[in-house]
């Protein structure tokens, strides 16, 4: 019995004669549509390497300057496009080194290839030069991986990779190819896969379930929608707004779930989760349903799950069947695509406005107003904040920009404050708080969205970690703008250590080096700025740069990102100071 | 909740590399596998895991579910013991002397309902088959004469409703 289904289409190149296993991965990949890779060479993947060399007109090849930047730029790349990134990278250290990015796709669900050579078959388990077990080791970060032998399994394995990691719920999968099988030549024939017999990754919507759904939303009083990537990742973003906009129902966001609809959409009342909004995160424990769209109820969102929502009936829309009743029980569980069940959810909507309710969201962001947002976008104080640096590149891009985050302070205030129309605009490390994301991330974002604006808020200790990518944004005249907001400090564990260490600062004080002379020494333009005065007109100097540009904005070393759900806490203890 | 015993049935393709990826999910969650089995099923090319763990239902519903999303397992349940029916089964080395000399070996053989497998010069052995308890009970008796070698299967287990993975196949077909 057929294990996988397959399917030859018109775009499919066939090649009759015989050619190399290394040929046989380039005509894949350009079956598969990837114009553009990223990676780094060495012994066990040169006979790739050799191909590229001969294909770069076709295939797009970028050397970064780390194996992990070609996993996080590989992220950037499929998060704006919506695309496989691909990354490559060598045996032993240089597969390893991708570990980190894998994971991170993995948990932010992002389709994602990795090709990694691996010494040739007979030198399997003797513990050769550059030898791992990539398979053992990339397995649980993995939504599948596979090792190839035989040259005459590539097409077969690439076809399945690349329809795994980008079908129902996204994810990495890593392809490891011995050093003989890249050399072998075989009689090379492709056909796209279009089914695993094992594998369903869209269930079938359930009327009855979508029924159920809608005869909770039209009988709610207080109906609250929470949406995540799972919108995005289903171009669902029409739906939810219209959805949102016909049941009059207030929507926030999930970290991941930014810019799925647009930040200044009236029903748009903000972010859910540890430093999200006020209002969305205590009226939580007051809606009567909850309509979670395409998110996961990670623990950064729900807080103490025992006092998470407990009054509300609880509506779960996801792809993946795993995510219903893992941490928060559904009432109603609707599995499927999220377009297509919220497509056959809206013609059973009523029209209502539910003004009252929406009112109570507003009246919760008066009072975050007062308290926090003025005093972090408006401040009167000497030192700049964060939250004004977002605040310019908002105005001087006029939201049209794409913010590419690392982790930590920065990030919560670039995804609390930076506002988006367009959708994909939004690329940050979520589920895994990756530090030195955002660099290598910018990289294949701007590649993947040459006619944007890429804006990567990067903090001081994040951007240490993978700063060796000016080197990949010099070489390949990246235009991406680079803002390294430093306060000197671990910002966010300093955070912590100030509220729940008594301000035991360890290890997160940062001595740095003069990033302007970094950013130079790579022909980056470049600037610093620490006073108020100068800032505006920076922003729109780097912003007008046709090229790549560095900005330094020194910050208040010691500020602190509020509102804040302590870690464990319920989202009504949702401090603000 | 109460932790119980559930026996966890894996439908899969005979791929390498799913014992590994199907053990780490356990292992991600600090939950100990009490008893792995993994044999063809009865479909062709489809093989089966059975697997024993000691949890709460809340546990294995999630454990399952992240079983069932691996690329390669068509389909994965869990029962508890009474949905079930069961079995596992040991082997006994014991001194082929104590047949002779000892009386009450004999007896044990008899009531514990197990069978010679073997015998030679050296050693015999018996062979068990039954619950764990059983099995335990027959160890216990045995162990003072002294066992030379021992050892037990994991759990097998058939389920008394249907686990319907042909259909599941034929859908894919069609």
């Amino acid at each position: 019995m057929e294990t996988l289904k397959k399917e030859k289409t018109a775009s499919t190149k066939q090649v009759t004669k015989k050619i190399s296993g290394a040929e046989a991965i380039i005509h894949c990949l350009l079956a598969e549509g990837v114009d553009l890779i990223y990676g780094y060479p060495g012994g066990a993947i040169m006979p790739l390497y050799d191909e590229l060399y001969k294909f770069q007109d076709k295939l797009t090849h970028i050397l970064t300057r780390h194996e992990q930047g070609a996993t996080h730029a590989a992220q950037g790349y499929a998060r704006v496009t919506g695309k496989v990134g691909v990354a490559v990278a060598t045996s032993g250290p240089g597969a390893t080194n991708l570990i980190t990015g894998i994971a991170d796709a993995q948990i932010d669900s992002t389709p994602m290839v990795c090709i990694t050579g691996q010494v040739a078959r007979h030198l399997l388990g003797s513990d050769a030069f550059q030898e791992t077990d990539i398979i053992g080791i990339s397995t649980p970060v993995t939504k599948w991986n596979c090792q190839v032998t035989k040259a005459s399994e590539i097409p077969e394995v690439l076809a399945k990779a690349f329809y795994i990691a980008r079908s129902g719920r996204p994810g990495p999968v890593l392809v490891d190819i011995t050093k003989n099988a890249q050399i072998d030549e075989f009689d090379f024939s492709y056909e796209h896969c279009t089914g695993v017999r094992s594998y369903k990754p869209y269930p079938k919507p359930n009327i009855k379930a979508i029924e159920e759904a809608a005869n909770l939303i039209n009988a709610a009083k207080k109906p609250f929608i929470v949406f995540g990537q799972g919108v995005i990742l289903g171009q669902a973003e029409e739906q939810l707004k219209a959805l949102v906009e016909k049941a009059g129902i207030p929507a926030a966001w999930t970290i991941l779930g930014l810019s799925a609809m647009d930040t200044e959409h009236p029903l748009n009342v903000g972010m859910v989760g540890m430093h999200g909004n006020y209002g969305p995160n205590l009226l939580t424990n007051e809606c009567d349903v909850l309509i979670a769209i395409g998110m996961r109820f990670d623990d950064r969102v729900t807080g103490n799950l025992d006092t998470y929502a407990k009054q509300a009936k609880i509506i779960h829309f996801d792809i993946d069947p795993a995510e219903i009743n893992k941490n928060v029980k559904a009432d109603v569980a609707v599995l499927g695509d999220s377009k297509v069940t919220l497509d056959l959810l809206l013609p059973m909507i009523k029209n209502n406005t539910h003004e009252s309710w929406h009112n109570e969201f507003k009246k919760k962001h008066v009072i975050e107003f007062e308290q926090i947002i003025k005093n972090d976008v408006y401040p009167t104080k000497d030192k700049l904040t964060m939250a004004e640096v977002i605040e310019e590149i908002n105005i001087a891009s006029g939201h049209k920009a794409i913010i590419v985050s690392d982790v930590g302070q920065h990030q919560m205030i670039a995804c609390r404050y930076a506002k988006f129309k367009q959708t994909k605009s939004n690329v940050t490390s979520g589920g895994l708080g990756t530090m030195g994301f955002a660099l290598p991330a910018a990289i294949g974002a701007k590649m993947g969205a040459m006619d944007r604006e890429v804006v990567a808020i990067i903090g001081d200790g994040g951007y240490q970690m993978t700063i060796q990518e000016l080197g990949t944004i010099f070489q390949n005249k990246t235009p991406v703008k680079i803002v390294v907001l430093n306060n000197d400090h671990l910002g966010m564990v300093r955070q912590w250590q100030e509220l729940f260490f008594e301000s035991r600062y360890a290890s997160t004080v940062m001595v740095n080096p003069d990033f302007v002379k970094i950013a130079e020494g790579y022909h980056i333009e470049s600037k610093r700025i620490s006073e108020r005065k100068d800032l505006k007109a920076t922003i729109k100097e780097m912003l007008a740069s046709k090229d790549a540009y560095f900005l330094e904005v020194k910050v208040e070393k010691e500020d602190n990102v509020f509102p804040m759900i302590p870690s464990g806490a319920s989202v009504s203890d949702i401090r603000l100071k | 909740m109460e932790k119980k015993w559930f026996t966890i049935s894996v439908y899969s393709e005979n791929s390498v590399g799913l014992l590994n990826r199907i053990s780490g999910i356990f292992l991600k969650r600090h939950i100990n596998i009490e008893s792995l089995n993994v044999s063809k099923s009865e479909i062709d090319h489809v093989s089966k895991f059975t697997i024993v763990v000691y949890t709460t239902e809340d546990w294995v519903r999630n454990i399952v579910g992240q079983v069932e999303k691996q690329i390669e397992v068509i389909k994965a349940f869990y029962h508890t013991d009474e949905e079930t029916i069961y079995q596992e089964s040991a082997l006994f080395k014991v001194a082929s002397t104590l047949l002779f000399d000892e009386r009450n070996i004999q007896n044990i053989i008899k009531d514990s309902n197990s069978q010679i497998v073997t015998v030679s010069r050296e050693f015999f052995v018996l062979a068990k088959t039954g619950r764990r308890n059983e099995i335990d009970e027959m160890y216990q008796q045995l162990k003072p004469y002294g066992i030379m070698q021992f050892v037990r299967s994991g759990r097998i287990a058939v389920t008394k409703s249907e686990m319907k993975i042909s259909s599941l196949l034929k859908e894919f077909n069609q």
